[in-house]
Formats: C-alpha cells, sequence, structure tokens
C-alpha cells in the first residue's frame, strides 16, 4: 500500500510544482492520474521514488517512510518501484535481455551486472516476462531495433523483473498510436491484476485514463481537485480539472476555424465568379 | 486569375535582412578587403624578392639533388619506423588511461563534485591541450633524458586533453531519460555508469581513440627532431649533414606510413559506428 501525505514540491526557481497532495492506494489499485501540462503530474510520480526530492511531506511504501531514507536505504526501496515512461527510457544500444535484466541492478553486485552474469533465477524471470509481453523471439535484438510498442514492452518487463511493490507508470501512450496505446494500457492493467500490484499511471488522454483505471485522480497547478471512480468524470469534474477557460477557448478555436473555412470557400466562390 | 496576376505596388515585401544588418554586412566585406589589403603590404614590405625571383631555380635545385631517393638508407629506417608506430600507440593507451576518468570528473552529469573536483579535471585537460607535443618531449626530453619514453609520455600526455575533452563532452549529451530508468531500479552510481552511460558513449570513444592513434602517428614522426626517438630522429640527422636522398625518403616512409594510419582508422571507426 502506498500512502502519500501532504506532498509538497517547490522547485529551486520558486515554481510550487505539488501544493498538500495526500492519497492513499490500496494493494491491486489502478489510479489514472490525470491533468493538464504541467499539472505536475511527472513531478508527483517522481517523488514517490525520489527522482525528485520532495519540499515537505511523505511518502509511505508499506509502512516504510521513502522520504526519510539515506541513498543506500533508498536504493533498496526503488528496487520495489517499477517505473516506466513515456519515451520507453530503454538503454537503445543494449540487447532487450540486458535492458530487462537491468531491471535487477539494485538486487546484484557491481561485478555480476558488468559481466553480465545474473543468477539464473533472474534470467529465467527475464524470459518469463519477455513471453509474457510476447517478445522472446526478440530477446538479443538491440532495443533501437524495436518498434515502439515493442519498446514499451522491453520497458513494462524491466518495471517487472525489479520484482515490484509498486508501478510509477509515466504518460506510458504518449508516443504510440492509438491501437497501440489500448494494448499497451490493457497490458499493464491485466498484469496489475494479475498480481494485485498497485500503479499510478500519468496519462493525459481521458478517455484511456477512464476506460482503464479503477480510480481517477486529477491534478490542477499542483492540487488534487478530483479523486474518484472513473465514471465520477463528468463534464463539470473535467472542467474543474482542466480550467473553464481551456474549454471555451477549445470550443472557440474550433469556432473560428470552422468560420475562416467558411469565408475561404466564399472568396473561392467569388473568384469564379469573377473569372 | 492567379497569384501573379496581383499588381505590383500591392505585392508583399520581404528581405533576408534588415536594411541595417545590409549594412552591416558590406561593412563587413569591406573591411575585410582592407584588412587583406594591409596585410599584403606587410608580406611584400619585409620579403627580399631577390630570394623570391630566384625561388624556381633553387627549388629545382633542391629536387634534383634530393632525387633519386636512396632506398639503400631503408635497412636503417625500419627499426625507428617500428619505435614511431609504437610511441603513437602506446602514448594513445597512456592517454586513454589518464583521460577516462578526467573525463568522467568533468562531465557536469557525472562529476562526483561540481565545486572542487570538476574544475580540477578541466584545468588537467585545457592543460594538455595547450601544449603541444613537441613541446611535452623537449620538456620530457631535459627530464628523462632522450629515447623513446619521452616520445611515448609526451604523445601520452597530449593526448589526454584532446580525449579527455571530446570524451566529457560525449557524455554530457548522453540522453538523461536513459540514466533516469536505470537509476529509478536502484542501481548504485558504478552501474549508473556501466548500464546507463557506457553504452551511449562507447561508438563515440572508440572513434575519437582511433582518431587520435591516427594524429599520433603523424605527431610521433616529428618528436626524433627534439630527440624522442623514432624517425624524426633519422631525419634531423639526415637534414644536419644535408643528406637530400635520405630526406627525400624519410619523407616518403612518414607519407605512407600516415596513409596506412588514417585507412586503418576510417576501417576501424566505419566497422564500429
Amino acid at each position: 500500500m502506498l500512502s502519500v501525505e501532504n506532498l509538497t514540491k517547490v522547485y529551486r526557481t520558486g515554481d510550487k510544482a505539488l501544493t498538500d497532495v495526500s492519497f492513499t492506494v490500496p494493494r491491486g489499485q489502478v489510479v489514472g492520474l490525470i491533468g493538464p501540462s504541467g499539472a505536475g503530474k511527472s513531478t508527483l510520480i517522481r517523488c514517490v521514488n525520489r527522482l525528485v526530492e520532495p519540499s515537505a511531506g511523505s511518502v509511505r511504501l508499506n509502512d516504510l517512510d521513502i522520504t526519510r531514507l539515506r541513498s543506500g536505504d533508498l536504493r533498496r526501496a526503488r528496487r520495489r518501484i517499477g517505473m516506466i515512461f513515456q519515451e520507453y527510457a530503454l538503454v537503445e544500444r543494449l540487447t532487450v535481455m540486458e535492458n530487462v535484466l537491468s531491471g535487477r541492478l539494485g538486487y546484484v553486485p557491481f561485478w555480476r551486472s558488468f559481466t553480465r552474469r545474473f543468477p539464473p533465477a533472474d534470467i529465467a524471470k527475464a524470459f518469463r516476462l519477455l513471453d509474457r509481453v510476447g517478445l522472446s523471439a526478440h530477446a538479443d535484438k538491440r532495443a533501437d531495433a524495436l518498434s515502439g510498442g515493442q519498446r514499451q514492452r522491453v520497458g513494462i518487463a524491466r518495471a517487472l523483473e525489479q520484482d515490484p511493490d509498486l508501478l510509477l507508470v509515466d504518460e506510458p501512450t504518449a508516443s504510440l498510436d492509438p491501437k497501440t496505446s489500448r494494448q499497451i494500457m490493457r497490458l499493464i492493467v491485466e498484469i496489475c491484476r494479475e498480481s494485485g500490484l498497485p500503479a499510478i499511471i500519468n496519462i493525459h488522454d481521458v478517455v484511456l485514463a477512464q476506460q482503464f483505471a479503477d480510480r481517477i485522480i486529477g491534478l490542477q497547478a499542483g492540487r488534487v481537485v478530483f479523486d474518484g471512480p472513473p465514471a465520477g468524470l463528468t463534464e463539470e469534474v473535467l472542467t474543474r480539472i482542466y480550467g473553464e477557460e481551456d474549454w471555451t477557448a477549445m470550443r472557440q478555436a474550433a469556432a473560428e476555424d470552422e468560420a475562416a473555412e467558411a469565408e475561404q470557400r466564399d472568396e473561392a466562390k467569388k473568384m469564379m465568379r469573377a473569372l | 486569375m492567379s497569384m501573379t496576376d496581383i499588381p505590383a505596388a500591392e505585392a508583399p515585401v520581404w528581405h533576408h535582412r534588415s536594411f541595417a544588418g545590409r549594412l552591416a554586412l558590406y561593412a563587413g566585406w569591406l573591411g575585410l578587403v582592407a584588412l587583406f589589403v594591409w596585410c599584403w603590404n606587410l608580406m611584400t614590405e619585409r620579403t627580399m624578392w631577390v630570394f623570391v625571383h630566384d625561388a624556381p631555380k633553387a627549388a629545382a635545385d633542391l629536387v634534383s639533388r634530393a632525387w633519386p631517393p636512396r632506398w639503400s638508407y631503408m635497412d636503417r629506417l625500419w627499426g625507428p619506423l617500428w619505435d614511431t608506430i609504437n610511441i603513437a600507440t602506446l602514448g594513445t593507451l597512456l592517454g586513454i588511461v589518464i583521460a577516462v576518468p578526467l573525463a568522467i570528473l568533468a562531465a557536469t552529469n557525472t562529476t562526483p563534485s561540481r565545486l572542487f573536483l570538476r574544475p580540477l579535471a578541466l584545468f588537467c585537460i585545457v592543460a594538455s591541450r595547450s601544449i603541444n607535443s613537441l613541446i611535452w618531449a623537449l620538456l620530457l626530453v631535459s627530464i628523462l633524458g632522450p629515447g623513446i619514453l619521452a616520445g611515448i609520455l609526451a604523445i601520452g600526455f597530449r593526448s589526454v586533453g584532446f580525449i579527455g575533452k571530446l570524451l566529457y563532452e560525449a557524455i554530457e549529451e548522453t540522453d538523461a531519460q536513459q540514466i533516469e530508468a536505470i537509476t529509478a531500479t536502484g542501481a548504485t552510481k558504478a552501474q549508473i555508469l556501466s548500464y546507463g552511460i557506457v553504452p551511449q558513449v562507447l561508438p563515440t570513444f572508440y572513434g575519437i581513440s582511433v582518431f587520435r592513434w591516427d594524429i599520433n602517428i603523424r605527431e610521433s614522426a616529428i618528436l626524433g627532431l627534439v630527440g624522442a626517438g623514432g624517425i624524426g630522429a633519422q631525419l634531423n640527422a639526415s637534414l644536419n649533414v644535408l643528406a637530400w636522398p635520405q630526406v627525400t625518403l624519410i619523407m616518403l616512409v612518414i607519407l605512407a606510413t600516415v596513409v596506412v594510419s588514417e585507412w586503418v582508422s576510417a576501417r576501424v571507426r566505419h566497422a564500429i559506428i
């Protein structure tokens, strides 16, 4: 179980990225974190494993206060938190297998990882996971030889190779086409269901979030403005998250586009008549 | 009615540069021409034209004395040539051994201390780069005495700056996302280096090293001029006794070596990258 209490992040530039964010994620729950760009979604999930250092508040994973850990203990905590990234963040010049095995780096001593002699159990697990994500035939290919969807599958396998207690997923579908996006989201959610793994998924696609998450948290300018079931995402709630002006501006922009198009059509007609 | 029918007066005017910009450009060109004229005057003022008029005859005379190359002298060149190649190769290896840790200390994203170690590493790199191999060799010959060792160290010390600078720039240009992902797995600093950074800079590193080796072959060929071993010593000796046919042969040998090293380095870089 993950519990975040009064989490606040102020960047050195003075920008307040997060203000008093609190929520708990029970075992097996998939949380969709939505909000406009710059709302603090990325900062929030990076504060959980302290890739970004929070300014105040606490993050507890199974009663371990992550915010208080020193570097060695922090590394041991990080290895139980799997992370999946927007642009896959695979080490491009390593093979698929090496990328998946890098999920074990927190568990093996340096010389074993350096010589690529991982324990047999880790290798067996990696093959099982590659099979699970449908890439067993590609184990020895280099990561940069794969397509976007395949790379994200490797990213998922790497995160699971860590034996995580929690998954942090940062815009997993932002670089993928709609069909692949759906497949990747389904895969992530299925895997979470299979092993009762809690997950926080940053996602800007509201429809995808509604379809796959058990619960939605809406962030707006660093504050939680919505926390509830996907069915609760009404027009009014979306307005609260993304802002009134955004919606009207979007409609206005669409209307302007339409008007401009109509004008162009008239102009063309006039020209035709003149000829 | 098409676009070309718009009357000229209504056609929008677009200039690549503003009026002031064009003026500055013309002024710049004028300045450049003036500088050239001034330099030309300065140069011709100090030239003794008698010698210049004589140049074709002098050159023809030199060539006639230097040609044909004295092929029999080759027997005495194989040893120094082998030394030259060894100086370049061992010097490059020495440079790599010193430059790699320096580059890691100097790159902003891998340095353990930005305030103390990074400036120190940068200073070492700049110091090495600012001194020519020939000067390094002069210094080292006076410290260690003449010989191959001084040559190897001179080449090595000069290579540190070249390899260190290019390598630390490559480290700084690595993709931060890949490093972040490795960090998120709970990896140690050493593991982040070996999984996140090394794979990203390895091709650049090989390219830099082979390129430097190629340069070092050329540089080590002249180190003998100051007594640091290699084929340059023979060149110096031959020049001193005006043995022009031997000089020609040495030049040809150096040329051949450089061509071969260039070919090897091109092949190696092609194979890696």
